[in-house]
């Protein structure tokens, strides 16, 4: 059994020690907020927080991600800059079809965290590694700036 | 608001004319995101696209997939602009399959979502069915307060009349109106009247796609339910000959191991608890492929057969003049081929489904574009008749046309193996990135051969563009026989809309083995580059200016096309000196009867450059949801970016040689330019917007690329050219 500690709560899973966390979040627990895009870290769709920082879950083995801290999507807007990040997002209409913008959030959030004025640089080396096909790219700079500024 | 995954099923006009009791059928999913309907016996319902419940929600029934394009709220506001409803008190579900009462008039006696028709073919029926609930409900207040119908107002949500103080909102007259005979006609309003039409009303999925509870089919789970992973051929056309699972049957969690084949693939399939152990589990099969009748071709094979084919006459798509004769009497004669590569439509989610296959029925779960089509395939495959099986509409992760697959290909797959499974239990089918990139449907390969013919004052006479490529249409053989002429082959080349006194258009259709399907914007992906990259070289070769030149060859009858074009040129300055270290392309492109005009505007960065803006101008008819519009002029500006820098699937010896997006890049967050849109001020009927900027954005990148180096691009990707942006 490992235990997990995530948006606050206790979870203990029967998985494979190698089990991506990914895949204890969505099938095990039932967390599907955190998207499946690629499985190797190369669209970003599956961000969560490991202790802050954001990290590809879908190549975390779940034993990895024992001991730290694990905030999803569910749980990000607990936090004030997660919840200006969301508000952000609706008010800049940035979802298109949605499905990558849960770990867009969640390493924008990220970057809010530890960066409270980023510049279009500053954005373009965090957000690049989030793919979103819809290209919502545009929205989602204004939508941390915009963040950004609700926040100072 | 939200996406609830509540169904109506199967409602015939009579019961929903009726407001029948029993509209609504729940089934559960996890318990996020249904709609509050605490009443639905008392549900008024005037057609298949309103409902309206005593706890004063209106619900709007959406036909069409909501696949980012903004469709749930375009619908809706229709529906709540007719019906004076507020919008906070609209919801939007998606309507189950029904081609009677949910099909898309532009497609025929079908229902599916395509060729950015959705909001096109649903404006008068939507007014109407908005208009027709808000009458009864005005009827139905009428008769209460004893007061003349004509001296009642509406407006957001709230029935009135003003002499007696008397109000009341929808929820309130539900249970009367629903007894009111529907009116057959009823007065819609003038476009002077709007409130919701025309403005920016915040999207209806917006805050469910902020927070993580909106609900793809990826998403869906059920007590019981198996999820399969595949061992997929690794060549078109291969069938599985025989197969070792002894590994993968002994891992714990796994059910099941069967062999599955469909019309379209064959495979192998894992059934266990979970993901991870299905894909791991697949991944230790052992498969012995029968590749006989298996596809061996390689792209660069496929490119040479095509170049020399365009050498040749084609079947004619298009007349006039006499092209060949002009040649012969012009004083010079300009020449180029373009090639364009095979494409994956690399959605974000991956394709997958859920399916559970009963004694007589069988139910799907599915971000469902083309309902009409995978009824009638699962149908077959199970003996059964259409209207048993039953599509659950979801979010779809992304789509650019792949989900509505004229062989319904995924969802066969799923069933398949749910049948040789012999389980009646739900399973969920998910392709890995690998097993979507590879497993075909592409925008196929082109090769583009044009020819122009100029006088000696330097007037284009003449223009000959032939198309080599495969069949979309012919090979989806959905629509009846194969045409002598795929138009969705030549749409933008033989719909040019420039004045040329000789013009001919041809076309060869190939037959390859590769699956091939529509692409965000069909044809006009490769024809809008072909013919706005081959009229710029005209203009580079003749000292015109290339908006002045499309303006001379443009005639009054395309005042849509003059339209967008000043439009862009006018807010892009493009008749000013531009800034020292910048350089610019234009185009213009119709389709799917919009016209886009775009300005790629190019910053020099040392030796190289960096596409910083551009500049987009629409003709859609009507804006409904103008911010909505400019979604998605960016986004199909950042569709067809991402196609033009990288985007290339390749074939060597029939194997895809692609597989995720490290080796199908697709478009980041530091590629993507600013983006300024202008909506031509239109009342006409609303015409799309999910595609029409797609195709534009590569030839504006391309010419304003040839006019910075000299050097035209004559094929796609530019990464394979060498050329890459900062």
């Amino acid at each position: 059994m490992i235990t997990l500690d995530i948006n606050g709560k206790t979870f203990e899973t029967d998985a494979d020690p190698d089990t991506p966390l990914l895949w204890v979040l969505r099938d095990h627990l039932g967390l599907t907020g955190t998207k499946y895009g690629c499985g190797k870290a190369l669209c970003g769709a599956c961000t969560v927080h490991l202790n802050g920082q954001p990290v590809r879950s879908c190549v975390m083995p779940v034993s990895a991600a024992a001991n730290a801290k694990i905030t999803t999507i569910e749980a990000v807007g607990e936090s004030a800059v997660g919840k200006a990040v969301q508000d952000a997002w609706a008010a800049e209409s940035v979802a298109q079809c949605g499905y990558c913008q849960s770990g867009q959030i969640m390493s924008a959030t990220a970057l809010l965290m530890t960066n409270k004025s980023p510049t279009d640089e500053d954005i373009d080396a965090a957000m690049s590694g989030n793919v979103c096909r819809c290209a919502t790219y545009v929205r989602i700079r204004a939508a941390i700036k915009r963040a950004a500024n609700a926040l100072s | 608001m939200s996406n609830t995954t509540e169904q109506v099923v199967e409602v015939s006009r009579r019961d929903v004319l009726k407001g029948g009791a029993a509209l609504t059928v729940a089934f559960f999913l996890p318990a996020r995101g249904r709609a509050t309907d605490g009443n639905a016996d008392a549900a008024f319902a005037p057609n298949a696209f309103v409902r309206i419940t005593p706890d004063d929600v209106v619900t709007v029934y959406a036909k069409h997939l909501e696949m980012g394009q903004g469709v749930y709220t375009g619908l809706a506001t229709i529906v709540a602009e007719e019906l004076d409803a507020d919008w906070s008190q609209v919801r939007v579900e998606g309507a189950p399959a029904n081609a009677k009462l949910y099909n898309n008039s532009a497609f025929g006696p079908m229902q599916g979502t395509g060729g950015s028709t959705s909001i096109a073919n649903s404006w008068d029926q939507l007014r109407k069915a908005g208009a027709t609930a808000r009458a009864l409900l005005v009827t139905a207040a009428a008769q209460r307060w004893g007061v003349p119908a004509d001296e009642i107002t509406v407006s957001r949500g709230k029935v009135e009349h003003a002499a007696s103080k008397r109000s009341a909102r929808f929820g309130e007259l539900v249970a009367e109106a629903a007894k009111l005979p529907v009116p057959k006609d009823v007065k819609l309003k003038d476009p002077s009247q709007f409130t919701l039409i025309g403005k920016d009303t915040i999207r209806v999925d917006a805050r469910d796609k902020a927070n993580g509870t909106a609900m793809f089919t990826q998403d869906v789970r059920f007590p019981g339910m198996l999820t399969a992973a595949v061992v997929h051929p690794p060549r078109f056309g291969a069938k599985v000959k025989s197969f070792d699972a002894a590994k993968a049957r002994a891992v714990k969690g796994v059910k099941t191991v069967v062999a599955f084949e469909t019309p379209v693939r064959s495979g192998v399939a894992v059934l266990a608890t979970d993901f991870w152990t299905a894909k791991k589990a697949a991944e230790s099969i052992a498969v012995e492929w029968d590749e006989t009748n298996a596809f061996r071709r390689s792209s660069a094979d496929i490119l040479a057969e095509y170049r020399e084919l365009a050498k040749q006459p084609g079947r004619s798509a298009r007349s006039e003049g006499d092209v060949e004769q002009a040649f012969k009497s012009a004083a010079r004669v300009l020449e180029a081929v373009y090639e364009f590569p095979y494409l994956a439509h690399a959605s974000m989610e991956p394709l997958n489904c859920v399916v559970r296959i009963g004694a007589r029925e069988c139910e799907v779960w599915n971000g469902e574009q083309f309902q009409t089509v995978d009824q009638a395939s699962i149908a077959r495959l199970l003996g059964l008749p259409p209207s048993n099986v039953r599509l659950h509409q979801l979010y779809a992760g992304g789509s650019f046309g792949r989900r509505a697959n004229p062989k319904s290909d995924y969802l066969l797959e799923a069933v398949a193996i749910a049948k040789a499974a012999g389980v009646d239990v739900p399973v969920k089918l998910v392709w890995t990135r690998e097993q979507d990139t590879r497993a075909g449907f592409y925008r196929p390969i082109y090769v583009h051969a044009l020819k122009a013919g100029l006088d000696k004052d330097g007037n284009l006479i003449a223009w000959r563009h032939r198309i080599v490529g495969q069949s979309i249409m012919g090979e989806a053989a959905l629509f009846g026989p194969p045409q002598a002429i795929d138009t969705t082959s030549v749409e933008g080349a033989s719909t040019l809309p420039y004045s040329i006194p000789n013009l001919a258009v041809e076309l060869h259709t190939t037959k390859v083995g590769v699956p091939v399907q529509w692409w965000r914007s069909v044809g006009s992906t490769h024809t809008a580059f072909s013919t706005e990259c081959f009229l710029d070289e005209i203009a580079r070769a003749t000292g015109r200016d290339p908006y002045e030149f499309r303006r001379s060859l443009l005639s009054s009858k395309h005042s849509r096309h003059l339209a967008a074009l000043d439009l862009v040129a006018e807010k892009s300055g493009w008749k000013n000196a531009r800034p020292k270290d910048e350089v610019w392309g234009l185009a213009l492109h119709e389709s799917f009867n919009s016209v886009v005009a775009q300005v790629a505007q190019l910053k020099r960065l040392g030796d190289g450059f960096k596409l910083h803006k551009v500049v987009c101008a629409v003709d859609c008819g009507l804006a409904i949801n103008p911010n909505i519009v400019a979604m998605q002029m960016e986004s199909g500006i950042g569709y067809g970016l991402s196609a033009a820098l990288t985007g290339a699937i390749t074939l060597r010896d029939g194997v895809v040689e692609q597989g995720n997006f490290d080796d199908y890049p697709v478009l980041r967050m530091n590629q993507m330019p600013a983006v300024d849109v202008y909506i031509v001020p239109s009342q006409a009927n609303p015409t799309g917007v999910g595609e029409p900027a797609t195709p534009v954005i590569a030839p504006a990148l391309a010419n304003a690329l040839a006019t910075a180096t000299g050097k035209p691009v004559y094929a796609l990707p530019l990464s394979a050219q060498g050329i890459t942006l900062a």
